[in-house]
């Protein structure tokens, strides 16, 4: 009873965040409405028993996915508003693509049932709960059968990360900045020069 | 009605992925809102493979997520980068400009 009520809260939720993220003027809301639908989706997570997904979605999404969304539509001096011309314009193609995308969701979920034999050829069952947490189950899986893979989804981060930095950095002219390398390879004989002066005779 | 089944979370993520899909046709010009339906969408798919893992009780469907959610986070990264690139040097985002890819 109580799972059905917290159930409907978080769904309720996050498809009305959902909707306020396409619908949003404001792209900064847009980004607080993504938030608000990540953290009911993390609850729906824990409703389901996927504890680690849960804490990774709040600690992923919201804490870097989300913060970066913000970060850069607060970066961007762009006025916001021009981009609402052609709002209406579209609604009725974009009705009718989720529409028909729905209707074809449904059709499918309608009819669709099981295989007999679903259960028996899981690939890794999952332990009793009350022996092995999910966490622990999920590392277990993840540091012998998936090792290959999550090697490569760490690749993955690292080449998204060395991509974003290349793109976005640059190198300005003009500003002053320390270039220790310069700075060490100067000799005394560069910069300096000692001359004999003779008394009263300038130079 | 009151007892949750996998079809409750199927039609949730359903839900949103359709909308994911709406709002990539109603923000036409602002590419961060495309980025953020692409998200939703993300976030749909891991709520089908989470509801189904935990209704299967198989664990693979969570690693999966896992893996879907590294993609997610690189691609947002790798997207607002490129946002942010081509706003210094076109001084707009507008998606329709950018069909012309030279300087």
């Amino acid at each position: 009873m109580i799972q059905a009520l917290v159930f409907y809260m978080f769904a309720a939720i996050a498809v009305a965040g959902g909707v306020m993220v396409i619908s949003a003027r404001n792209p900064v809301h847009s980004v607080l409405f993504l938030i608000l639908v990540f953290f009911n989706a993390a609850g729906l997570f824990l409703l389901l028993g996927a504890e680690f997904l849960a804490m990774v979605l709040v600690v992923v999404y919201v804490g870097a996915v989300a913060v970066l969304f913000l970060f850069v539509v607060m970066m961007l001096d762009i006025n916001f508003l021009r981009f609402r011309e052609g709002f209406l314009q579209y609604l009725p193609t974009g009705a009718l693509v989720g529409l028909v995308l729905l209707v074809e969701l449904a059709l499918v979920f309608g009819t669709w049932t099981f295989a007999p034999d679903a259960a028996s050829v899981s690939a890794a069952p999952a332990p009793d709960v009350a022996a092995v947490s999910n966490t622990e189950a999920l590392g277990r899986l993840i540091y012998t059968d998936y090792f290959y893979l999550f090697q490569a989804a760490g690749m993955v981060l690292l080449v998204a990360m060395v991509g974003a930095i290349l793109l976005t950095l640059r190198s300005r002219p003009g500003v002053r900045k320390q270039d220790i390398a310069r700075q060490l390879a100067r000799r005394k004989e560069d910069t300096l020069e000692v001359r004999k002066v003779p008394s009263g005779g300038g130079i | 009605m009151l007892q949750i089944g996998l079809a409750h979370y199927l039609t949730v993520a359903a839900i949103l992925f359709t909308t994911g899909v709406f709002g990539i046709f109603l923000n036409r010009k602002n590419v961060i809102i495309i980025l953020m339906s692409v998200e939703l969408m993300l976030l749909a798919v891991n709520i089908n493979l989470v509801a189904f893992s935990a209704y299967l009780n198989d664990l693979v469907g969570q690693i999966f997520t896992m893996f879907v959610l590294t993609v997610a986070a690189a691609e947002a990264a790798i997207g607002l980068a490129i946002v942010v690139v081509y706003f210094r040097n076109r001084g707009t985002i507008e998606v329709e400009d950018i069909s012309q890819m030279k300087g």
